[in-house]
């Protein structure tokens, strides 16, 4: 069951916005999706990430710029026209046709013989595990099952792109988990472009080679997961990342790529992202703190508001001379209760320093 | 650059080449009526450079160019702007303004309205802006978008906007020596429009106030009817709701007057119940009938189903959950009728009152057959056209009147009840059980609306009954002497003879209607796909333009189109052709209403992904929406037959003797009184419509069973403007 999908074409947006009379949003964006890669767009809702996956596909058509899939540029394009297929959110099957109906459509409205379809419809079922289901009609499925018939009709046109608008999010956490597997899996094995919409911040982890996070229709970075996840380039995308204490800080040493940083009373030593500024902030991801009765040399005193124990770990709220920290700690010897004083201390490899605007 | 270019191209230079330009032949001798080329070299050299238009765009399209949309675009503008401008500038007999023939000499020649040629032209041209417009990326480059955006525009102007127009400029024709303004002004403010005699003396009040005075009249009592009928339909364990479902279907199927007739049957001066009070009473028979009373009666007999059809939305549009709350916190029946369900329910009152005012300002049958000397401007208008008066100017004048009433109720309508509307239904379902009604509510509603409900079946059944007596109120005798002379059949000769009076205008009603119908449904389908699944700059006046046909009274585009349609370009008078396209631009509306409900319950990503799988637009909405939308599909179908069937207002003015319709001729029988066989004809009409409702809906009923379900009620994918 293995097709080499050598058409696999990238995709490229040249300074691309969408206006909607004086509202942007999607501004000046300009990213490249290598062929056979699968590129995430991350935000938040109404940052812009639907509005420019549906740029790909042809829904909607940029205000300005130039949009390239596999070198030629199809800014003019209609969707009818250019190679992309995707998988919708809502999967959009067509009720009033079966499954194999569904899958065999775009095949059918491009004038491929009904043996042929029927054959590379069968075969697309076969690929997603839905062999035999050809002619039940949509409504009899599971929801994930019709994700995964939503994911072969898209298949068996073998597009050049294919694209994914928040497909799980429909589905239970469980489901999720297994169908986000077998996503990456088919499209690692068949070698496509994807472009892959979302705002879960772990499944963008899971699936991604690249992740795009948008904020406020600009791109707030690029990068591979890790890169993100350890190096975030602003408060937005270290909070958006699960870094969600943000405190200020300020660089009091610097040596060779290593910046000494003041946290109040606690100093940790981290890459230096400060660009020469002194004035930071550090983003401080929950499971990077540990609470301790034991005052320690780089540690914070800090006063605990609120403990909550999760089994597995216990959940803090500290007040500190920084602000108020959330701590998620797996030490679960000498817990700390609500209203005593302890001290915070940091392990670097959860804490990054991005500027402090922005 | 593509199929679509080249074959709109060849379609449009096979037009000007082949088919007659001209609709009907310049002289009888030639067989075949020049085509425009030939006429160009002929009778009608102005005809060259539409040829010229056509041929532009030719070598950038076979050449692949890609200026082939910039061509297009300049040809299809250049093209229809020249071609509507020699339509305009050449009348009959040569120039249509003096001032055009001082400056380019006179010419030999007029031309006569367009034909095939011209038609088929113009379209090509049409299309030709809207494929280069596609081509340049407008609608995202979709062919189909703007070609349907451009035929609906087009049709639009020129059957809703350009006629409405002529009203304006007819009622501006000046007598000699006379400003054309000052003609206007004139006409607008004479005396029988505005006149307040009957208030401060004994003369007569214009007809304007007569008007206003039945329009607020007919408004509050079918809002009060109404609402008590939807509140005993929806809000009381009344057990005989489909009794009150049929109420609403019977206007549908009854041409307009024909309620009027049997309230005749009733209170005229041989009615039932003025000859009983004569004889018991002593009171003198006369017809008082006549005038305000009865038509006020007709109409809210007419209007009131309605009325209780936008009310029963509202009340049922009030989420439960609010009455809930208030109750919760204390409120009793009363209390949470008057503080919590009256409020909601107001913005929805003042919508069923606009639409009764608008629907008795519109209405024509009823004051015709009512009115006796108590005159409204529907039909003043009427009067001003036909018969002795014959002043197209005046009956303009007063049309100018009624459609700014009408399209001004309209407007507020729209835009500031549809805006304090509180009843918009969210995606969610609504749980919970509505509050029950106040005991002096439910005796209210009750003591109105079932005494009313009875009487208007009585009326119905008076209407049936009526046709099988000789002469009412003189001869009670039963005879079938009306429906042999209206629907009579003989074996003569040569066969099968259809004898009867009505069997003419029956059918050629029921062909019009069959033609007129489908037009109707696809164009009203089309625009309401342009309306929900588009987005394009202007929508909302687009939408505007579309629905407004819909205020537009039907002696207003009866009174427009013999004005616009009687002259070159456009000769349509005294054809079909002329009825079908007046059925389609009256009856639209609701087809795109319709269109438009079912259409946003389906699922916007449907059609989309339809589009990423390579299917063009007119593939998605071939293979997706309209499977989903069949009922819609017959909905309208069914509503634009029965309406093209039951209407009279703008009919009367445009049937002639080769194409009379059912309603006109019933009205003609009623004026010369002839009510036995007038009532013969429109139960006939009833029962005919009404076994054809009953025969769609079991079709529709029995689809409904075996539908699926609907579409994934899936969350609404992340906001589109993200």
């Amino acid at each position: 069951m293995t097709r080499s999908h050598s058409k696999a074409g990238g995709v490229e947006f040249r300074n691309v916005s969408r206006r909607y009379g004086n509202v942007t949003a999607v501004d000046n964006v300009s990213f490249r999706v290598e062929p056979g890669t699968l590129v995430t767009l991350l935000g938040p809702s109404g940052c812009g990430k639907t509005t420019t996956l549906r740029m790909i596909a042809g829904l909607e058509s940029a205000s300005s710029g130039t949009i390239l899939i596999g070198e030629n540029d199809v800014t003019l394009l209609p969707a009818t026209d250019r190679d992309v297929t995707m998988v919708f959110q809502s999967y959009a099957l067509f009720p009033h046709m079966s499954v194999i109906d569904n899958v065999a459509f775009g095949l059918d409205v491009s004038g491929v013989g009904r043996a042929e379809r029927e054959a590379k419809a069968r075969e697309g079922l076969a690929m997603v595990g839905l062999a035999g289901y050809e002619a039940r009609l949509p409504s009899e499925l599971s929801g994930g099952q019709q994700q995964r018939v939503a994911v072969a009709r898209a298949l068996v046109l073998e597009p050049e792109v294919l694209l994914f608008d928040e497909p799980l999010s429909n589905l239970d956490a469980k489901l999720r988990r297994r169908m986000r597997d077998d996503i990456r899996e088919l499209q690692q094995k068949l070698r496509l472009t994807s472009v892959y919409v979302t705002h879960d911040q772990e499944e963008a982890l899971a699936v991604s080679d690249q992740i795009i996070v948008m904020n406020k229709a600009v791109i707030a970075q690029q990068g591979a997961p890790a890169d993100l996840y350890l190096r975030p380039a602003s408060r937005f995308v270290a909070d958006f990342m699960g870094a969600s204490n943000l405190v200020d800080a300020t660089v009091v040493g610097r040596d060779g790529g290593r910046a000494s940083v003041r946290l109040g009373e606690a100093t940790v030593e981290l890459a230096d992202a400060s660009a020469g500024v002194d004035d930071v902030s550090i983003a401080i991801r929950p499971q990077a703190i540990a609470v301790t009765r034991l005052a320690d040399a780089p540690a914070l005193p800090v006063s605990v508001r609120k403990a909550t124990y999760l089994g597995s770990h216990m959940e803090y709220l500290l007040d500190s001379s920084v602000g108020e920290l959330f701590v998620v700690d797996p030490h679960m010897v000498a817990t700390v209760r609500a209203g005593e004083s302890a001290f915070a201390r940091f392990d670097p490899t959860g804490m990054a320093v991005v500027p402090r605007a922005g | 650059m593509n199929r679509s270019h080249l074959s709109w191209l060849v379609i449009g230079v096979l037009g000007f080449a082949l088919p007659p330009w001209y609709g009907l032949p310049t002289s009888s001798s030639a067989p075949w009526p020049p085509s425009g080329l030939l006429a160009s070299f002929g009778v009608a050299p102005w005809l060259l450079p539409i040829g010229l238009f056509l041929l532009l765009p030719a070598p950038f399209v076979i050449v692949r160019s890609r200026l082939a949309g910039l061509a297009l675009i300049a040809a299809g503008i250049g093209g229809l702007g020249y071609l509507v401008a020699q339509g305009l500038a050449i009348g009959l007999r040569g120039w249509s303004q003096p001032l055009l023939a001082d400056l380019f000499g006179p010419l030999a020649t007029g031309q006569r309205g367009m034909g095939a040629g011209g038609l088929i032209v113009a379209v090509s041209l049409l299309f030709y802006l809207t494929l280069g417009l596609a081509a340049r990326g407008a609608m995202k480059g979709d062919r189909f978008t703007t070609g349907a955006i451009g035929l609906v525009v087009a049709a639009i102007v020129v059957f809703v906007f350009w006629p409405v127009s002529t009203i304006l400029s007819q009622a501006m024709v000046a007598d000699p020596g006379q400003s054309a303004i000052v003609a206007l002004a004139e006409r607008l403010t004479a005396r029988d429009i505005w006149s307040v005699g009957c208030v401060v003396s004994a003369t007569r009040c214009g007809v304007f106030w007569n008007s206003i005075l039945l329009a607020v009249l007919t408004g509050v009592l079918t809002t009060l009817l109404g609402l008590a009928f939807a509140l005993i339909a929806s809000r009381t364990g009344f057990r005989f709701k489909t009794g009150l479902r049929l109420l609403t279907v019977l206007p549908i199927i009854t041409p307009p007057f024909v309620i009027g007739l049997a309230v005749i049957l009733l209170f005229g001066r041989n009615g039932t119940v003025t000859q009983f009070m004569a004889e018991y009473f002593g009171l003198t028979a006369t017809r008082y009938i006549y005038g305000l009373p009865g038509i006020l009666l007709t109409q809210v007999l007419a209007f009131t189903p309605i009325a209780f059809l936008v009310l029963v939305g509202v009340v049922q549009g009030i989420a439960p959950a609010m009455e809930e709350a208030a109750q919760t916190l204390g409120a009793g029946r009363w209390q949470t009728f008057r503080r919590v369900t009256w409020p909601l329910m107001r913005p929805g009152l003042a919508n069923a009152f606009l639409v009764g005012f608008i629907e008795s300002l519109a209405d024509f049958g009823n004051p015709l057959v009512m009115g006796g000397g108590y005159e409204v401007l529907s039909t003043k208008i009427f009067y001003a056209v036909v018969g002795a008066q014959n002043d197209p100017g005046r009956a303009a004048a007063l049309g100018i009147v009624l459609l700014a009433l009408c399209v001004g109720a309209f407007i507020l309508q729209r835009t500031w009840v549809g805006k304090t509307s509180y009843t918009t239904v969210g995606g969610k379902g609504f749980s919970g059980t509505s509050a029950a009604l106040p005991r002096v509510v439910k005796y209210a509603a009750y003591g109105t609306a079932l005494p009313w409900a009875l009487f208007t079946f009585l009326l119905y059944g008076l209407i049936l009954f009526g046709g099988f007596v000789e002469n009412w109120g003189r001869n009670n005798s039963i005879t079938l002497r009306h429906y042999i002379t209206a629907f009579g059949l003989d074996w003569g000769q040569n066969g099968l003879l259809w004898t009867g009076r009505a069997w003419n205008s029956l059918f050629t009603t029921i062909q019009i209607a069959a033609v007129s119908a489908p037009i109707t449904a696809a164009l009203g389908l089309l625009t309401a796909y342009l309306l929900v699944r588009q987005r394009f700059a202007g929508q909302s006046t687009f939408e505007f333009m579309t629905m407004l046909s819909f205020a537009i009274p039907g002696t207003v585009i009866g009174v427009s189109y013999i004005l616009a349609f009687n002259t070159p370009p456009v000769e349509l008078t005294g054809t079909a052709a002329i009825l079908v396209i007046c059925f389609v631009f009256r009856n639209m509306p609701v087809a795109i209403r319709a269109g438009v409900a079912s259409m946003s319950q389906i699922d916007k990503s449907l059609d989309e992904c339809a589009l990423t799988l390579g299917a063009t637009s007119a593939q998605s909405v071939r293979r997706v929406i309209l499977p989903l939308l069949r009922p819609a599909v017959v909905a309208s179908l069914v509503y634009a037959f029965v309406r093209a069937i039951t209407s009279v207002s703008a009919v009367i003015f445009l049937v002639t003797a080769r194409y009379d319709m059912a309603t006109s001729y019933i009205v003609g029988r009623v004026e010369i009184g002839d009510f036995g066989l007038a009532i013969a004809y429109s139960s006939a009409l009833i029962v005919l419509m009404g076994i054809g409702i009953l025969f769609i809906q079991l079709v529709v009923g029995e689809r409904r069973i075996g539908r699926r379900d609907p579409v994934q009620p899936a969350a609404r994918p992340a906001e589109v403007t993200a």
